[in-house]
């Protein structure tokens, strides 16, 4: 029992992270229907960039503050990623307006080939720590109800945290404020939206800034656990089952959706794995979220796609 | 007009290409060229990257030194990002330059499968020291690959043998524990086959737990162990899985006195960013460790760095992984001298030679100290039907800073190999038609 | 001038229908096979053959495939490696399991093993749709890289669970010098071109654009989607079946999953993207441009530096390889959004005119 306790906490840790990768997918679909491939390759440029200035501005400053370099690292990062939202708007998605969703998907992929490029040419290819000074030792919990009681994992259960508060961060931009507003307007109809005067490009800049962000706590999170290193890239095809299952559109989705595949895919391994071989998770993720599919075909919380002649 | 600004620039493109193709295939007789196969680029460049330094700079010590015989070493660089298809690519394209390659090193499990296919046919012979295919050994079948100083099958026997030594006899394994972390890739797979061997001769249960490339998510993985309990662990991974697989083990708690990697799982750039949290682990060592008091290391130091030609990083010389690229060269510098001393001195050698060279490699320990790897690696033997030549490993465990010995040499136990790469390259002969090579063959 | 149709009057169905209708595409076409045929084979060297040729015409065949799914009948598939995969291995077993198997019938086994796969997998199809769909398939990639590295029977029980294949023969024509390897992949390469090209002018291929254009319409007016969808999955799976098989076969020899990763099904989709979705001609084209640029750039960068007096390191040469390989795609994207077969054909029409364009 505690064992299963165990993997479910492991699976639903995961899965917040997943969310909020996923989280960044659902943003930019949602105001541009862009489907961005490049979210994995932005949350490792934001990895780099966070690692290295957080080693470089020590050296340059002189100083010795971990937490002081820490802050400037991700204020700097910020820069960065919205400086990188900037010029994808500027020199890619304003000339592919209203190109099929294929078209995008390759443009984002040609982005994606293209940040991996700069940010290891810029940042190096080694593998860098960022020491944000996240627990790394496991804690025991419940020794008195179950014998051994259950391991949790520190980082895992800030990260969680932290991407929690994330995501009811971004709720409350979306539902309260007027910019929040006016990407709604965006994301529910682009011509609706101009023709009272949401400027369009504007706002695509801003989704791409706020996707930006959550490649940065993204990357911040899963670099600080693993090193900050080109595999993170990949972290984007374990979100995307997530993504579909949860509705293109849908930032509960993205949520709901990423706990669902964290869970599923640690219980298949753990369960499921040692009878065929082991190494099963990352389709059987893809298989639970197809099978979801199957029975709604626009995922749990996605806008029903309704088909006209 | 767009339409023309292409037209113009795809054409200016392909004479372009043209003319890099055709780039003058400058031939010296005095020169003696290898491919460089490597990978500075991608998931595994923390770990490529200083093994190519390594080999760069023995063969820039070797002219330094004044080459082998007069016969200076030449080199080209090709970045395989550890991809098979580019792998071969590059061997394409460098294999015939400067009047032909000597020997390719690849450094991935995947491109030498697929360059064993090609070696015979191009005569240049593929050497992997500590990697490749473990019956490769074999040079009756594979008459082209060297997998010289250590195969994967030699490293997991000599782990067996060390944790045996720990537990107090190969008797008190029965019943013990073991489970495999691997790489989910041929490499990953290759020891499975010697320690299920093993398992069944000791009485040991085997589990297997893969990790998908690249290997950053094993938290169910590291869970299953958690639920096990196995009395030891061996990691056979590489790049960032490591490095991973350390902190997931330190996340659940598991000790790391008893993970023991494979030697590509025990250089620094897998436990440098887990630090403290890699106290205690062990690695197999591939004869050498890092090595950072090495004759051969001083004089790379002196010849090379101290005069701002030497490749890659100062901190990183003496490094494991560094001292691996080393090592390799020079196994491959000392085979040019011994096929020189057949076929003529100070004179450039074929492909064929070349594994006439390696195939009669005989580095006695007075050899290894002369050229400064006193220390570091014991002496290698090969012949026609051997092409490993050595056996030998050790372990070293770290300490939150550095590598450490923490044990005595072991050899690989060729009673429990041999049979095992008789039967699977028997199996690969019979497949792709070879006859194997009699000692008769060998002579010639 | 050259290239005008004036005069030229068909007087017969047959001669409006054919594939070709203008004489000078004819003559075109059939210089550039005669050439490939002819010429090449004694023109280049190994290098060229290795390198680029065998990989080229190995991926066009790959590429039709996936244009054929993607491009006529507008599913998009991000899973295509898999079925590579699918081919490459069940060619192999056929080849090692029954004896007396000819390699060409193990080849075409594969592609058509490939074919019902891609049926079982061509179902979800139905009913996900558009980008759903595209993400659904990766389960197909994910699947069978899992599979082919874990079920050992698949492998024939190899230790390392790569597998490699002896020469192959066909007919008692033994393919292994880098000519023969070409040629055949070539002979392979046109006959399977010849049947996408009439393939998608006929009946089915209506069906396919027909679905492709708008599902729901192309229902009303009669059309199965069943039949359309599972058609098109299973002919674009057997073009990659057979297209696996040559890869694994012909041009690496000895193979594992990771030569047909999820790297290689973007490359496929980009290679229809970049050369143009619904043009046979465009499989070619991105073949082209996804096989040769990548290792133009790896070779011409160095040069360039030299020219400034620069030592580039590889490590830089393959990042800026990539940065320069991801800019022009999206450039090509952004300039020419339906591929390089549109360039082509707005070319064509120039010519059309030239040198008079008014």
């Amino acid at each position: 029992m505690s064992f299963f306790l165990e993997t479910l906490l492991g699976g639903l840790m995961s899965g917040m992270l997943y969310s909020l990768v996923a989280l960044g997918f659902v943003l930019i679909y949602k105001a541009s229907g862009v489907f961005n491939f490049a979210q994995g390759a932005m949350v490792l440029f934001a990895a780099l960039s966070m690692a290295r200035f957080s080693e470089w501005i020590p050296e340059w400053l002189g100083m010795d503050n971990l937490f002081m370099a820490n802050v400037l690292a991700f204020t700097i990062s910020i820069v960065v990623m919205f400086v990188v939202a900037w010029l994808i708007e500027r020199l890619v998605l304003r000339h592919l307006v209203n190109q099929e969703g294929a078209t995008l998907l390759m443009a984002t992929l040609g982005i994606a080939y293209f940040l991996d490029g700069v940010g290891q040419t810029i940042f190096g290819s080694d593998i860098y720590k960022i020491d944000v000074g996240m627990p790394k030792e496991p804690v025991m919990m419940l020794e008195s109800v179950f014998e051994g009681g259950i391991l949790i994992n520190k980082e895992d259960f800030v990260a969680a945290f932290i991407s929690a508060l994330l995501v009811v961060a971004l709720s409350i931009f979306f539902q309260k404020t007027s910019t929040g507003r006016a990407l709604r307007a965006v994301a529910d109809d682009h011509q609706a939206a101009q023709s009272i005067g949401i400027p369009l490009n504007r706002i695509w800049v801003i989704v791409w800034c706020v996707a930006g962000i959550t490649a940065l706590v993204a990357g911040v999170i899963w670099g600080s656990k693993l090193g900050a290193q080109f595999s993170l890239s990949t972290v984007a095809l374990r979100a995307l089952p997530v993504v579909i299952l949860g509705g293109l559109t849908s930032v509960p989705g993205a949520i709901i959706g990423g706990l669902i595949i964290g869970v599923g895919e640690k219980l298949s391994e753990v369960y499921l794995g040692p009878y065929v071989g082991g190494g099963i998770e990352i389709w059987f993720a893809y298989m639970l979220a197809l099978v979801f599919l199957l029975f709604r075909p626009q995922g749990l919380f996605g806008e029903k796609i309704i088909d006209r002649v | 007009m767009k339409l023309r600004k292409l037209v113009v620039a795809a054409s200016v493109a392909a004479i372009g290409f043209s003319a890099a193709l055709t780039a003058p295939a400058a031939y010296a007789a005095e020169e003696q060229f290898f491919p460089v196969l490597a990978y500075r680029t991608g998931a595994y460049a923390p770990n490529g990257a200083p093994w190519a330094n390594g080999f760069v700079d023995y063969m820039k010590l070797t002219n330094a030194r004044g080459g082998v015989n007069g016969v200076k070493m030449i080199w080209e660089e090709c970045e395989t990002a550890y991809a098979t298809d580019r792998g071969v690519e590059c061997y394409e394209r460098l294999k015939g330059k400067h009047g032909g390659a000597t020997a390719v090193q690849p450094l991935s499990t995947g491109i030498t499968f697929a360059l064993t296919e090609k070696a015979p046919v191009d005569k240049i012979p593929v050497i992997t020291a500590g990697y490749g295919r473990s019956e490769s050994q074999n040079g009756a079948v594979f008459g082209w690959n060297f997998p010289l100083v250590g195969t994967y099958w030699s490293g997991a026997d000599v782990l067996v043998q060390h944790i045996a030594k720990k537990e107090g006899g190969f008797d008190k394994l029965k019943g013990k524990k073991l489970t495999l972390v691997y790489h989910d890739s041929p490499y990953g797979k290759e020891p499975i086959a010697l320690l299920q061997e093993r398992a069944k001769m000791h009485g040991f249960t085997l589990s297997l737990l893969p990790v998908a490339h690249p290997g950053v998510e094993q938290k169910a993985t590291w869970l299953q162990i958690r639920q096990n309990k196995p009395d030891y662990v061996f990691l056979w991974g590489w790049g960032v899985m490591n490095s991973t697989a350390i902190k997931e083990a330190q996340a659940t708690g598991y000790p790391r006195e008893k993970m023991y990697g494979v030697w590509w799982s025990g250089a620094e750039p897998d436990v440098k960013d887990v630090g403290d949290g890699a106290k205690g682990y062990n690695a197999l060592a591939m004869q050498h460790g890092a090595e950072p008091n090495a004759k051969v290391v001083k004089e790379v130091l002196e010849k090379l760095h101290a005069k701002g030609q030497g490749t890659g990083p100062k901190e990183e010389v003496g490094q494991v992984l560094y001292m691996r690229g080393l090592i390799s060269a020079m196994v491959q510098t000392e085979a040019v001298r011994v096929a020189q001393g057949r076929y003529g001195k100070g004179k450039r050698i074929t492909g064929e030679q070349m594994r006439w060279g390696l195939e009669n490699l005989n580095l006695d320990q007075k050899a290894l100290d002369a050229l400064g790897f006193a220390g570091v690696m014991r002496p290698v033997h090969t012949t026609c039907i051997d092409h490993m030549g050595s056996g030998f490993a050790r372990v070293h465990t770290w300490d939150g800073k550095k590598w450490n010995f923490s044990s005595d040499w072991y050899e690989a136990d060729q009673k429990v190999l041999r049979p095992m790469v008789m039967l699977a390259s028997a199996k690969y002969a019979e497949e792709k038609k070879i006859k194997p090579r009699t000692p008769e063959d060998c002579k010639n | 001038m050259f290239y005008r149709e004036n005069g030229q009057f068909k007087t017969s169905y047959k001669s409006d229908q054919q594939i070709f209708p203008i004489p000078q595409d004819r003559w075109l076409i059939l210089a550039i096979v005669a050439f490939a045929f002819l010429g090449i084979p004694f023109m280049v060297d190994e290098y060229l053959f290795r390198a680029i040729l065998i990989p080229f015409l190995i991926l066009s065949l790959a590429a039709l495939g996936v244009n054929i799914l993607v491009g006529y009948c507008g599913q998009i598939t991000l899973g295509a490696g898999a079925f590579m995969a699918v081919g490459a291995y069940a060619a192999y077993n056929f080849l090692i399991r029954v004896s007396g198997m000819p390699a060409l019938g193990a080849i075409l086994l594969g592609g058509f093993t490939a074919a019902a796969v891609g049926i079982v997998f061509g179902i979800p199809s139905l009913r996900v749709r558009g980008l759903y769909l595209a993400v659904a398939t990766l389960a197909a990639q994910f699947f069978w890289d899992w599979a082919f590295l874990r079920v050992k029977w698949f492998t024939n029980d190899a230790s390392s669970g790569s597998v490699s294949v002896a020469d192959i023969d066909v007919f008692g024509w033994i393919v292994n010098t880098p000519t023969d390897k070409y040629l055949f992949c070539l002979v392979i390469l046109v006959i399977f071109s010849l049947m996408a090209k009439n393939l998608v002018r006929g009946s089915i291929g209506r069906q396919w654009m027909a679905i492709r254009d708008m599902d729901v319409a192309a229902t009303v007016i009669g059309i199965r989607p069943l039949y359309a969808k599972l058609t098109a999955f299973a002919v674009s799976s057997f073009y990659l079946g057979v297209a696996g098989a040559l890869w694994g076969m012909i041009n690496l020899g000895s193979w594992e999953p990771a030569a047909f990763s999820i790297d290689r099904s973007f490359q496929l989709l980009f290679m229809v993207i970049i050369g143009g979705m619904g043009a046979i001609a465009g499989s070619f084209f991105g073949a082209a441009f996804i096989v040769i640029l990548p290792i133009f750039l790896n070779q011409i960068l160095p040069i360039i530096g030299g020219l400034f007096g620069l030592e580039v390191s590889i490590a830089l040469v393959s990042h800026v390889e990539i940065m320069i390989f991801g800019a022009l795609i999206v450039f090509f994207l952004i300039v020419e959004p339906h591929g390089i077969a549109r360039l082509w054909s707005t070319g064509r029409e120039k010519l059309r005119l030239w040198p008079f364009p008014h």
